[in-house]
């Protein structure tokens, strides 16, 4: 656990002369991050993130308060012991230019005394493990793609097995597309190693997902709000929060409500190469085309079909969502279903039925209801 | 060129004597610009003091420096110890703006990575810093080198065995061949010196050529 207690960082006026009293990056900030969990520091540009977060290793002097880890004051340890403790992934990877992928990895176990050959073995096992291909542990960074350094300094802090990290905007020199790709890894990767972690974001969308729980900063590094991500988009504290949060924040907190038990309706299904009178015989105009194993593959168009069901006909907007999936992904079956018919699949994949928009509007408001009839207070103070 | 073939024997001694007269000021001054470099790039104030003063020292003549040098030294006028001194002063002059320009342009986010894993500031002058100064480094070093070879043959002026010589001798004697000699052997040393810092320094940066592919 790393615990701040009434941390606050004053850096020194620049222009020296004035005897004002410096620019406050973190005020007075106090926070716990649980073991084994993601703690997400999110906020604006400016808003003293990677302050606090190398407040933590002490690359920067905490102007007053006190940080600890598991009990531990920072402030008494040996400084390269505890940053040898500590793996830290900074913002734009940092990597060593003139260093092996490889060498990179080792860098951290080269230094606390691994010898070469075991620290080696260990470092390819963890190129492998953040996705990277093992022929790449001869590379230079410079023959790296952004995304594949992203990996290679999540390996990088990974190496000595610290139970600690801290992630400064680790992904966020990617694609959306990659960006996605090392979150979901990130995620299946702490379900294993299970570290207590730091991570800095500017961008609310990672918070929420990564985050098991997310504190909002806003600039002069006041801490606005410390909650779980379905909190934070449910019950923002105030304006600030609210508008970081953004606009759709009511559909998106629909992402950490399961999906209910709905009473699904059957689809009447066709397979490929089914006839057009079969499909017509069904009688709706869009018909949904199942395959072998049942697996749902797309909707029809009864009148287009015109002597048999092909892949080449099959309509592919509509979302499949999952019976274990969230509300969110439940809504959005149906939102983005041609027939208004949201597509639900058990979690091999198997068609089990429907389910149209209003019926899982009727779910989020009964579960509103539900949730304010058993919290009356929670409900009171965050009006 | 019989001229120069007659003389061969000579020539190459002189050359011999050249070379170490040149090159052994470059190994020492650089030995000395490396901590001089790194206090300058770790202290603005420092930086400022060591740049001006390093810098001032290079405008000293060459020939002054030769013959204030012994008595400050004790060394006897025709001593060839003046001239490795006066050279590696002229050395560590262009050598430790150098040095800090190179330890400047490691990029920060490297450094910083550096100081988060947990290397000391030894350590990390040793481990990061200064194998990327490398080609910042190398390319001072092959200004020095030239700039040395040049002065060296001025200590002809007070009879040091070297390439200088046939300058100075070809022109009392009003004989150019063994004049063009002394200048093509001094180019030829010079060349001779760039190619080993870059061949040098191309072994211990073996990641700037992969930028490119
Ligand atoms: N060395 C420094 N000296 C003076 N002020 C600083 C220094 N480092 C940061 N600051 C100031 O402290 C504040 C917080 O900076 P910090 O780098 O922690 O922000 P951040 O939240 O990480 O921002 P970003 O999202 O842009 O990375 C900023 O106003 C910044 O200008
Ligand atoms: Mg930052």
């Amino acid at each position: 656990m790393i615990r701040f207690e009434g941390v606050t960082k004053r850096y020194a006026d620049t222009s020296g002369t004035d005897r004002g009293d410096g620019s406050v990056a973190v005020d007075d900030l106090t926070l716990e991050a649980p073991t084994g969990k993601i703690t997400v520091l999110v906020g604006p540009s400016g808003c003293g993130k990677t302050t606090t977060l190398r407040m933590v290793n002490r690359m920067i002097t905490p102007t007053s308060g006190t940080i600890s880890i598991d009990g531990r004051d920072t402030a008494s340890l040996d400084v390269a012991e505890l940053r040898r403790g500590i793996g830290y992934v900074i913002q734009h990877a940092g990597l060593f230019p003139h260093r092996t992928v490889l060498d990179n990895v080792t860098t951290v176990p080269r230094l606390l005394g691994t010898d070469k050959r075991t620290a080696r073995s260990r470092a390819m096992e963890l190129i492998e493990r953040v996705g990277l291909d093992p022929a790449m542990a001869r590379r230079y960074p410079a023959q790296l793609s952004g995304g594949q350094q992203q990996r290679v300094g999540v390996a990088r802090a990974l190496a000595a097995d610290p139970p600690v990290m801290l992630m400064d905007e680790p992904f966020s020199a990617v694609d959306p597309v990659v960006r996605e790709q090392l979150q979901n890894e990130f995620l299946r990767l702490q379900s294993d190693l299970g570290k207590t972690i730091l991570f800095v974001t500017h961008d609310i969308d990672e918070a929420v997902k990564l985050g098991d729980q997310v504190a909002v900063l806003r600039v002069g590094g006041v801490l606005a709000q410390l909650d779980s991500p379905a909190k934070l988009l449910a019950d923002p504290v105030d304006d600030f929060v609210a508008g970081f949060v953004g606009r759709d924040r009511g559909y998106r907190a629909l992402s950490f409500a399961a999906a209910p038990e709905l009473s699904l309706t059957d689809e009447p299904t066709v397979a490929l190469g089914a006839s057009a009178d079969d499909v017509r015989a069904i009688g709706t105009p869009w018909v949904l085309c199942v395959g072998d194993a049942g697996e749902p593959l797309g909707w029809v168009r009864a009148a287009a079909v015109e002597s048999e069901v092909t892949r080449t006909v099959l309509h592919r907007g509509g979302t499949v969502a999952s019976t274990t999936g969230s509300l969110r992904a439940l809504l959005d079956a149906a939102l983005s279903s041609p027939s208004g018919r949201g597509v639900v699949a058990d979690d091999d994949g198997r068609l089990v039925g429907t389910v149209r928009a209003a019926e899982v509007i009727a779910a989020i408001e009964a579960r509103r209801d539900a949730v304010a009839s058993s919290t009356p207070a929670e409900e009171a103070t965050a009006r | 060129m019989t001229w120069a073939l007659d003389h061969i024997g000579d020539i190459m001694s002189r050359a011999g004597q050249h070379a170490w007269l040149a090159g052994l000021p470059l190994v020492l001054g650089l030995v000395i610009a490396l901590p001089l470099g790194w206090l300058a790039a770790r202290r603005p104030r420092m930086r400022a003091v060591l740049l001006t003063t390093t810098g001032l020292l290079y405008t000293i003549p060459s020939l002054a420096l030769f013959i204030l040098l012994p008595p400050l030294l004790g060394t006897k006028i025709l001593d060839p110890v003046n001239v490795i001194v006066a050279m590696t002063v002229y050395t560590v002059a262009l050598l430790t703006r150098t040095v800090a320009d190179g330890l400047l342009s490691v990029d920060g986010s490297t450094q910083q990575a550096a100081i988060a894993m947990g290397y000391g500031s030894f350590a990390r002058f040793r481990a990061v810093d200064l194998p990327l100064a490398v080609p910042v480094i190398a390319a001072g070093l092959r200004v020095a080198a030239v700039s040395n070879v040049s002065i060296v043959s001025v200590a002809s002026l007070i009879g040091i065995s070297q390439l200088g010589y046939f300058l100075t001798d070809g022109y009392a004697r009003s004989f150019p061949t063994e004049v063009w000699v002394g200048i093509v052997a001094c180019l030829l040393l010079a060349l001779v010196f760039d190619l080993v810092i870059q061949v040098v320094s191309r072994v211990l940066t073996p990641w700037t050529r992969t930028v490119a592919a």
